[in-house]
């Protein structure tokens, strides 16, 4: 009988440890686009949403450390499996194609190890512009709180980051396009007509949650962040 | 024999052995029938090889009906070639065209050395059996049929999984290398009946660690198995040995 650890680590564990971890993300990220679009708000709904997260103090640490460790361990399987996978197999096949139908080899399940690395790249960037970047304050309510709403409105009058922000996010959807499905395939999702139906929804809530998180860089980079459906902002 | 027949370009690799380097050889068969099975395509070029005093190509096979799994290479990039459900002693050259070039190669995988041309070792298969592929059973004279029920349901199951013929088309197909389709139907197999019962944790455990061990690489679910698979076993048997893993490490029966 093997140890948890050892289970946890074997083949099939690693799999169903990427399977939960990639949903917890997946959870995650719709948290984090219902925070985004707090923008679209009223004048101050994005740095108040902050302002709440903030007041939360320890659970906010506890949740942040757990998403951490979930991070770490969907990124270390994941590599790891790309690891063994060179291993495997040290001589590649000259002439190598897919059968089809019903394989699930694509661009985005072929690519999953290169999007995965990049958006962990991105993740470093994107702690450090937003969430340790430089803000100003706002007096919301007579108290003064970060203002990172206008912080956001900055960074993407840049377009270096607006755009940059809007690749990574196809990048995403390629990532969750195979992901969602095959998180569920993972934890043992066996009907076929289960299977089929969970790759279109997977598939469809990859783009859509993609589109939601690169619509926000590009519509203030377009609109020169002083749209229309952005309450109280000055342009800048 | 009628049907028509057509010139086929052989681009094969050859190794020697083991540790030898491979190489591509090219050949041109002019007088290929429509109706030759893929094998006895090879069978004509060896004996033209033979004529003309060179080394034969090395390929497995047995059977030539599809159900031995001997056969499996790796045709134009897809193992047992073009045709689903589709061993390639059952492929026929009428799936070819006059004039097409036909890339021949190994199942590669470090856990499938190979030991000549186009054969492999898969033994790394038969110690996976080994590790938990057997149902433990009193010998002398045959049980009553009745003694052990097997409900409809949970037959045609176990009969689904059992039909793999152990041809590592999976292995040589996923892009990982894993032999995930491979134990998860032995597994799914044994474990679905009655037989199977009292091995039922130490199979799923001993077979998965023995799988690692062998060096195949891990699922990521791309299914590319189940598309090559000549017997059609679905990715759902990967998804029973997850659910039989589970159960071994937390169940305590």
């Amino acid at each position: 009988m093997p140890s948890l650890v050892e289970a946890a680590t074997s083949q099939v564990g690693r799999k169903l440890l990427t399977g939960i971890t990639g949903l917890l993300l997946l959870f995650f990220l719709f948290f984090h686009l219902a925070g985004n679009l707090t923008i679209f708000g009223g004048e101050h709904a994005m740095n108040i949403y902050s302002m709440t997260l903030h007041d939360l103090g320890w659970p906010l640490w506890i949740a942040r450390i757990g998403l951490a460790l979930v991070f770490i361990i969907h990124a270390w399987v994941g590599i790891s499996i790309w690891w063994r996978r060179r291993k495997a197999r040290p001589e590649n096949y000259h002439v190598y194609s897919s059968k089809g139908e019903p394989s699930r080899q694509s661009l985005s399940s072929r690519s999953m190890a290169i999007t995965g690395i990049i958006l962990l790249i991105f993740l470093v960037f994107h702690i450090n512009t937003f969430a340790l970047g430089d803000t100003g304050t706002v007096l919301i309510d007579g108290r003064e709180v970060s203002d990172l709403k206008t912080l956001v409105i900055e960074t993407f009058q840049n377009p270096l980051y607006a755009f940059g922000y809007a690749i990574i996010m196809l990048l995403l959807a390629a990532h969750l396009g195979h992901g969602i499905w095959s998180s569920f395939v993972s934890l043992t999702m066996k009907s076929r007509k289960c299977s089929d139906l969970m790759y279109t929804i997977g598939a469809t809530v990859a783009i859509l949650l993609a589109l939601g998180f690169l619509f926000i860089p590009l519509y203030i980079y377009f609109t020169g962040g002083c749209g229309a459906m952005i309450a109280g902002s000055q342009c800048v | 024999m009628g049907g028509s027949n057509m010139t086929i370009h052989l681009k094969i690799w050859r190794q020697e052995g083991p540790e030898a380097e491979g190489r591509f050889e090219t050949y041109t068969l002019d007088q290929v029938n429509e109706h030759m099975s893929f094998l006895e395509m090879l069978d004509v070029l060896n004996e033209q090889l033979v004529t003309e005093g060179k080394l034969p190509v090395e390929f497995d096979y047995d059977c030539r009906e599809g159900i031995c799994g001997s056969c499996n290479m790796v045709i134009n990039g897809k193992a047992h070639g073009p045709k689903r459900l589709t061993a390639v002693c059952q492929l026929h050259m009428r799936n070819y065209s006059d004039g097409d070039t036909i890339v021949i190669e190994p199942a590669r995988a470090a856990a499938f050395p190979v030991i000549r041309d186009l054969v492999v070792d898969r033994s790394a298969f038969d110690r996976i059996i080994e590790a938990g592929g057997y149902v433990s059973v009193k010998t002398g004279s045959a049980p009553e049929a009745n003694t052990l029920p097997v409900d409809q349901f949970n037959a045609n199951k176990a009969f689904d999984y059992a039909t793999c013929i152990g041809c590592g088309a999976c292995v040589a197909a996923c892009p990982n290398s894993s032999a995930s389709l491979f134990t998860g139907a032995k597994i799914a197999h044994l474990n679905k009946l009655p037989q199977g019962q009292p091995e039922r944790k130490n199979r799923v455990l001993a077979m998965v660690e023995q799988m690692e061990k062998e060096g195949f690489g891990d699922c990521s679910n791309f299914a590319e198995c189940e598309a090559v698979c000549p017997v059609g076993i679905s990715i759902s048997a990967i998804a029973e040995m997850r659910r039989d893993y589970m159960k071994a490490m937390f169940d305590d029966n």
